[in-house]
């Protein structure tokens, strides 16, 4: 019985290698947490790439050629994260990368991307160190400095609160660079930190942690985790009483939050890339086709999908030859691009440069608050 | 010093769904002297059986004693059957055997089923139903007592309740525990050994069971490997108590619980695992037969 299947799968590896090798396609990766703790950043983020790779398609691909995107799951892990790149790379060829949401595992992959010399866009990985893996490194989001400054601005400005306690996944990348800068410039404008506390994502007991900041009696409490986690943390918190009000950045966008969180998540406020209730007529009409597609609201991370994979098709199109050098290169001179999540300007660091949006949660839909500029 | 109240409350909370599980691997290993690290896995399994139990049922929509008894029949029978399954298929065909072959296997089954769940349930956590309402019992500025964190602890008292009744009151309990004192004497004096394991791993997987409705309760998120961290911290805490013995698992879950609040509450919470395997190794040096384990001299 082991035998066989272990020829079944045998069988299966090389059939799948067989497919890929066809080469009146253009090949392009992505990695993507489809499962584990952040499914639902993978599986947008795919949607809104296979969104985009349908257009192109549609309009006759690029330079004539039809676009094939070969997706591989990581599970959530960043060494996995790491070895489906290399296949990616290795195997499978292919021209151009697109992933990964989390930043830790953008970083986990980066450097393989960069040996190799295959560009990679990160749609949504908002830590610094990720685009400073190498030149080969880009992303179409903003970065967490800018994500805490616009957070630590609005608890101030917009809400007028002072007090202030952070609870933060000590382990994630992500989430101590938003909590640093969240911090600091809270402190800047006026605000007391009155806790800063760590939980590690996989734990599901917050309520140490909470009875610590309950006893501080802060008006707001800034949780930079991603939306699993988030909704046990927000859910305890109800729980024992914590009345003040939740803040976040972009790796709560799920939407799973909500059901997360048993609805404790309600009236909360975080920064993200776009928000649906946006009247440009190209952000509705991105919604209208994904809708269609998927009979589903696309959140921020099938936006930055569907954007990442416009701006390097474009590339690709400007590009002199099909090879990953040249595409690098066009990416880099991307100006003004007119994305869904906003003008995208990559800059020499191979950022993004756009303005980032302040949402409300309300059940399933994000009430637009601010938009703040760079 | 009001939030040590609030503490207090949260670590024997926690404690208590420690010791639900402590006890399943402390009954296993007073009958057959295995470490049946399957237990933490028979026990995510109960947590899913209860989920989709009280989503088939629609249980969410009204929640109350009703629907919570019938979430715990249901995991706790899912998990008394896997529990005899596994004993039956991977277990007896090895009780001649060496000890390690067993072991080796109680990891085989356990990696099985982790991941024959991933398979099934995707790896994706799931949201667990509200199958009772939560309203405040106590709700003044420094403790806050919910209808939730209660019936959790009254559950647990409960099985404890039943267990030590179980264990100490009636037949089954004696041959439990002279077949737990010397296994070839209670089969020499009549004792079908056979259904009395049986019966043990049932009662210990339903403890799991029930255990996982209550975590489920408690933190409502469940998923495939949601079974790993909180199997090794019973673990631990069946160690800690003295493995074999049934209220040093209890007692050794309390302290667990409250010491890990503590540590993450007043220390860090990058600590929280630390300590538990800490208290692992320091039991292993200093006491190794546990708080209330019986030194026993291994006769050669």
């Amino acid at each position: 019985m082991r035998f066989l299947i272990s020829i079944l799968l045998l069988c299966g590896l090389f059939g799948l290698n067989a497919c890929t090798e066809k080469s009146d396609e253009l090949a392009i990766g992505e990695f993507g947490s489809l499962t584990g703790n952040e499914a639902t950043f993978g599986q947008s983020t795919n949607k809104g790439i296979r969104l985009a790779l349908e257009e192109a398609n549609l309009a006759g691909g690029i330079k004539g050629k039809k676009l094939k995107l070969i997706t591989y799951d990581n599970q959530g892990k960043p060494d996995e994260a790491a070895s489906v790149v290399k296949r990616l790379i290795t195997q499978d060829k292919v021209l151009a990368i697109i992933g990964e949401v989390a930043s830790s595992r953008s970083l986990a992959a980066a450097p393989i991307a960069q040996q190799y010399k295959v560009p990679m866009i990160s749609p949504s990985s908002t830590s610094p160190k990720v685009t400073a893996a190498g030149n080969y490194i880009f992303r179409v989001c903003f970065i967490d400095p800018f994500q805490g400054k616009v957070m630590a601005k609005f608890m101030t400005e917009n809400l007028k609160l002072k007090k202030v306690a952070i609870l933060r996944d000590v382990k994630n990348e992500y989430s101590v660079g938003l909590a640093d800068v969240f911090a600091k410039e809270a402190v800047a404008k006026g605000a007391e930190v009155l806790a800063d506390l760590s939980y590690q994502a996989g734990d599901i007991d917050f309520k140490a942690q909470l009875t610590q900041i309950k006893s501080k009696n802060p008006e707001a409490i800034f949780i930079p985790g991603y939306y699993t986690e988030v909704g046990l943390i927000t859910y305890q918190a109800r729980q024992l009483g914590i009345k003040g009000v939740f803040l976040g950045g972009d790796g709560w966008d799920s939407n799973d939050l909500e059901r997360n969180s048993k609805k404790a998540v309600n009236g909360s406020y975080y920064s993200n890339h776009y928000s649906t209730e946006s009247t440009d007529p190209k952000v509705q009409e991105f919604i209208q086709k994904y809708k269609a597609k998927f009979s589903e609201v696309p959140d921020a991370m099938a936006a930055l999908g569907y954007d990442s994979a416009k701006i390097l098709f474009a590339a690709m199109e400007r590009a002199s030859e099909m090879k990953p050098e040249q595409i690098r290169n066009e990416l880099a001179k991307t100006q003004d691009f007119s994305g869904v999540t906003g003008n995208i300007t990559i800059d020499a660091d191979r950022n993004a440069i756009k303005s980032a949006v302040i949402v409300q949660v309300e059940g399933d839909a994000r009430k637009f608050i601010a938009n703040i500029a760079p | 010093m009001q939030d040590i109240t609030q503490h207090l409350i949260n670590g024997l909370s926690l404690g208590s769904i420690y010791a639900l599980i402590a006890l399943g691997y402390t009954m296993v290993y007073g009958v057959l002297q295995l470490i049946n690290f399957a237990h933490s896995d028979i026990y995510m399994m109960g947590a899913f059986a209860s989920y989709y139990v009280s989503r088939w049922f629609h249980l969410e929509d009204n929640p109350g004693i009703a629907s919570l008894s019938l979430a715990l029949i249901a995991s706790m029978t899912a998990c008394a059957l896997l529990g005899v399954a596994i004993e039956r298929l991977a277990y007896r065909p090895l009780r001649g055997a060496p000890k390690l072959n067993i072991l080796i296997t109680a990891i085989g089954v356990s990696l099985f089923l982790e991941f024959s769940g991933q398979l099934i349930f995707g790896a994706d956590p799931k949201v667990f139903p509200s199958l009772i309402e939560d309203v405040p019992l106590i709700d003044t500025e420094f403790v806050v007592l919910k209808s939730l964190e209660v019936t959790v602890f009254v559950i647990t008292l409960l099985a404890l309740g039943i267990l030590h009744y179980l264990v100490y009151k009636t037949k089954f309990g004696k041959s439990m525990r002279a077949i737990s004192h010397n296994m070839t004497t209670a089969s020499i004096l009549g004792i079908n050994v056979n259904k009395v394991i049986v019966i043990t791993f049932m009662v210990g997987s339903a403890l799991a069971g029930v255990g996982s409705v209550l975590v489920g309760l408690k933190y409502p998120k469940i998923e495939p490997l949601m079974g790993v961290m909180i199997g090794l911290k019973a673990f631990v805490a069946a160690v800690l108590g003295g493995i074999g013995n049934m209220t040093g698992a209890v007692i050794g879950a309390l302290l667990m619980g409250l010491s890990e609040e503590f540590v993450v509450a007043y220390l860090s919470s990058t600590l929280r695992d630390a300590l538990a395997f800490g208290l692992l190794i320091g039991i292993l040096i200093w006491k190794p037969s546990g708080l209330f384990g019986k030194n026993s001299i291994e006769k050669v």
